[in-house]
């Protein structure tokens, strides 16, 4: 089996956005365009997390999967504030393959059973955001990192897996943005601990560390953002695009990279990949 | 490309249609997503997707009155693609959650990856979730077929726990494999195109498929 290497893209509203370490969110430039040059690049697939998911907003983001399911031949992944069959129903109408679940999922647990039931097992992702105790157990969280939810996420794995959930997105909050590395421990004993793939997410800051996930975490599917993006920045104009009243593009303005994040494009990271003996579906050309 | 030839694209419920729409339509195809029988029958070809369980996608398909249209367009010549769980569908029946009949156009089962550890003691992931090579039989070539235009061991994109196993292996398009298991990625049998792979999932390689589709629609021609 090949290891997928899978862009992860958060959105606020029509932009893409970063959340930067103590400094809040920044917009980067239009989802639809970073979407299009990963899939060119050989992205396995695409995640889409709507990280503010409000009401109001779901239509625009319907209409932000549409416009990128027209030209993008790869499974797409939504993800934030799906609360219902309804929600599911309305991103998978609109072009999505798949939807991550999180505080949905863990307020009641039997939406997994009714959305993988009606919808199939492989269309259900259940996103888990994990942040370390002092103790060196790993709790479940929800809202970014800001709702404790008491439960072990090892166990709250297993329960998700045996309801029908078709793969685990483990997300360590810990190290998500930092570029740190991916917490290895956490990603290898969550891949130990269901039968059911395991998508890491969260740490990846340069190529070593997304080919030691997949070799000592035994992930089966890499998530990343910022590595990407920055590469992607650097060899584009974002600012030609009008974000006129939509936020603080300061950032954008700078030009400066993410602190401790390699830049890295979609085919730097196969071709290490495989000049490393890690099984992935080679870049297109 | 502008065929200008309808491909109906059966709706029975669930599953991403939007994306096999947009492939049909990239290559000058209309594709119409459809439950009505009749509409099925003014089409130039069909198309069968799925994804969910197989029991449950039957009964739907029963209870939409779609299982006379299917076996009548399957039949009669016209382009025939069953996509991931429409082609298990295709066979006579499925190991999925019991025992359920299936269409039964195409002589087999289907039946689930096996968990337990090869020789290599490396626990196989199911569903089955990724890019995977596809491979044509031995003293097989894909010249006069769907996949005419697409590489041997090419890369395609697969999510199931479940494959066809067709009774006759001449059929088979293309092997694939899992872990240590091999399996029938792809089977053609005259007009009709069963893939478990999603090509419409698979980039630029997948489409080729739809553009094969659309010329084979142009041409009536050498599939």
């Amino acid at each position: 089996m090949t290891c997928r290497i899978i862009p992860r893209l958060d959105i606020k509203g029509p932009n893409l956005v970063k959340g930067i370490h103590l400094e809040g969110l920044r917009i980067l430039g239009k989802p639809e365009a970073f979407a299009k040059h990963y899939y060119e690049q050989g992205a396995d697939e695409l995640i889409y997390m709507d990280i503010v998911a409000s009401l109001y907003e779901r239509n625009s983001l319907a209409e932000l999967i549409s416009t990128t399911a027209q030209k993008i031949f790869i499974p797409l992944t939504v993800g934030g504030g799906l609360r219902s069959i309804k929600d599911i129903e309305t991103v998978l109408g609109a072009g999505a393959d798949k939807v991550a679940i999180n505080t949905a999922a863990i307020r009641n647990p039997d939406f997994i059973k009714e959305a993988a039931e009606k919808y199939g097992s492989s269309t259900i992702i259940v996103s888990i955001e994990a942040i370390k105790k002092s103790n060196g157990s790993y709790e479940a969280f929800t809202d970014n990192g800001r709702e404790e939810t008491g439960l072990d996420v090892f166990e709250w794995a297993k329960q998700a897996a045996a309801l029908g959930a078709g793969e685990i997105l483990i997300t360590s909050v810990d190290r998500e943005g930092t570029g740190f590395g991916f917490d290895l421990p956490l990603v290898k004993k969550m891949s130990e601990s269901v039968s059911i793939p395991v998508i890491a997410l969260g740490g990846g800051g340069s190529v070593e560390h997304i080919h030691e996930v997949i070799t000592k975490g035994k992930a089966d599917a890499v998530s990343i953002a910022s590595l990407l993006h920055y590469d992607f920045i650097r060899n584009h104009d974002m600012l030609k695009a009008d974000y006129s009243d939509e936020g603080n593009i300061d950032y954008l303005k700078s030009g400066k990279p993410f602190s401790n994040i390699q830049p890295l494009s979609m085919k730097e990271i196969k071709r290490f990949l495989i000049n490393t003996d890690v099984a992935c579906r080679p870049v297109e050309v | 490309m502008h065929s200008n030839k309808k491909i109906a694209i059966i709706n029975y419920g669930v599953g991403n249609l939007f994306s096999v729409k947009q492939a049909c339509e990239t290559f000058g195809m209309t594709g119409v997503i459809t439950s009505s029988p009749e509409m099925i029958e003014t089409c130039d070809a069909v198309i069968l997707p799925g994804v969910g369980a197989f029991g449950s996608a039957m009964q739907s398909l029963e209870k939409n009155c779609l299982v006379p249209v299917i076996k009548k367009a399957a039949y009669s010549g016209k382009p025939f693609l069953g996509i991931c769980l429409g082609m298990q569908l295709l066979l006579e029946k499925s190991h999925e959650f019991g025992l359920f009949d299936g269409l039964g156009i195409i002589k087999g089962e289907v039946i689930r990856f096996k968990q337990d550890k090869g020789p290599s003691q490396k626990m196989l992931r199911i569903p089955h979730i990724g890019w995977n090579r596809i491979e044509p039989p031995l003293n097989r070539t894909w010249n006069n077929s769907y996949l005419k235009t697409v590489p041997a061991r090419s890369f395609m994109y697969f999510v199931h726990s479940y494959y066809a196993v067709p009774d006759d292996p001449d059929i088979i398009l293309s092997n694939t494999i899992y872990g240590e298991q091999k399996f029938c990625s792809s089977f053609q049998y005259e007009n009709i195109l069963g893939c478990q792979f999603h090509p419409e999932k698979s980039g630029s390689i997948g489409l080729e498929i739809y553009k094969t589709l659309a010329s084979e629609l142009d041409s009536h021609g050498s599939i």
